[in-house]
């Protein structure tokens, strides 16, 4: 049990330097709204190391630790969006077999996207902002793969200690 | 190594799917979209002002909390400068398309191009 605590303390820790040192390094590339999204990094490992349950308690604490720390109510409503339609994509897509570890990352980062911006376009009462959706997937793509491909490195290792 | 982390026949169909999705909607988009002919501003979805697109314009839009600075200017809209901690919407590429918008999500801020006529009512 002490040992079940201290691990998921350490996964919530990680996932949440990853979210502190990504809104201190931007990656402005002229377009609103896109991230690497290292924290999914941590997110996606629980999930495949510990249990979809557990990736849902390190994502959810994650948010609002982020959330109260760097961020404001509004923003945790859209991690929140993000972040759950994101986690219930991954499990789904693992729980159905036919993709590898990259692919789940590849369906969490371009689900998270859409689910921000559903909330945007909702919150705001502007659909016409169905105009960023083309670069928000194709953007999801890009760091849901990157993500993936780290995560792939990284799993094998992880089993082998059995954490 | 083992089929956790191989790549799959489904990675490559979630791929192109996005892929296709993705350009899909562009084209459709583009192909939709026409020039715009006024800029729509509100802020906490109350209608703030309309400006013609024609006319070159800066103005100060008072947001919840900060203000934004709106410049028309060749026929494109964009936000010079902005107050918010983020400054996405100073980033954002100048619109000129009918539905393109700028959000300022801190401010609860949108700048909308409207298309078509210019009669444009402050109807959201």
């Amino acid at each position: 049990m002490k040992r079940k605590t201290a691990l998921y303390g350490l996964l919530v820790a990680l996932a949440f330097i990853f979210s502190y040192l990504e809104s201190l390094l931007p990656l402005s590339i002229g377009i609103p709204g896109i991230k690497l999204g290292l924290a999914n990094l941590v997110v996606l490992l629980t999930l495949y190391l510990l249990g979809d349950g557990s990736g849902l308690a390190v994502a959810l604490l994650r948010i609002f630790l982020t959330g109260l720390t760097f961020g404001n109510p509004t923003m945790m409503v859209y991690s929140l969006a993000g972040g759950l339609l994101s986690w219930g994509m991954m499990v789904l897509c693992r729980r159905c077999g036919a993709f590898s570890i990259a692919g789940v990352s590849i369906a969490g980062g371009v689900s998270h996207n859409i689910g921000q911006l559903a909330i945007a376009a909702a919150a705001t009462g502007t659909p016409q902002i169905v105009w960023y959706l083309p670069v928000l997937l194709l953007a999801g793509l890009l760091t849901g793969g990157l993500i993936g491909a780290a995560a792939r490195l990284l799993l094998p290792p992880l089993k082998k200690i059995r954490i | 190594m083992d089929k956790l982390t191989h790549w799959r026949w489904g990675d490559t169909l979630l791929v192109i799917a996005v892929a296709v999705a993705a350009l899909g909607l562009w084209a459709v988009l583009s192909l939709c979209a026409q020039t715009g002919s006024t800029v729509t501003v509100t802020v906490d979805n109350e209608p703030f002002a309309t400006l013609p697109l024609s006319q070159d314009a800066t103005m100060e839009i008072a947001g919840i909390g900060g203000t934004n600075t709106l410049e028309i200017a060749d026929g494109t809209v964009r936000i010079t400068a902005a107050d918010c901690p983020d400054g996405i919407c100073v980033h954002h590429r100048a619109i000129c398309r009918a539905g393109e918008s700028i959000i300022c999500l801190p401010h609860r801020v949108t700048v909308t191009v409207m298309g078509g006529s210019a009669a444009v009512d402050g109807e959201v």
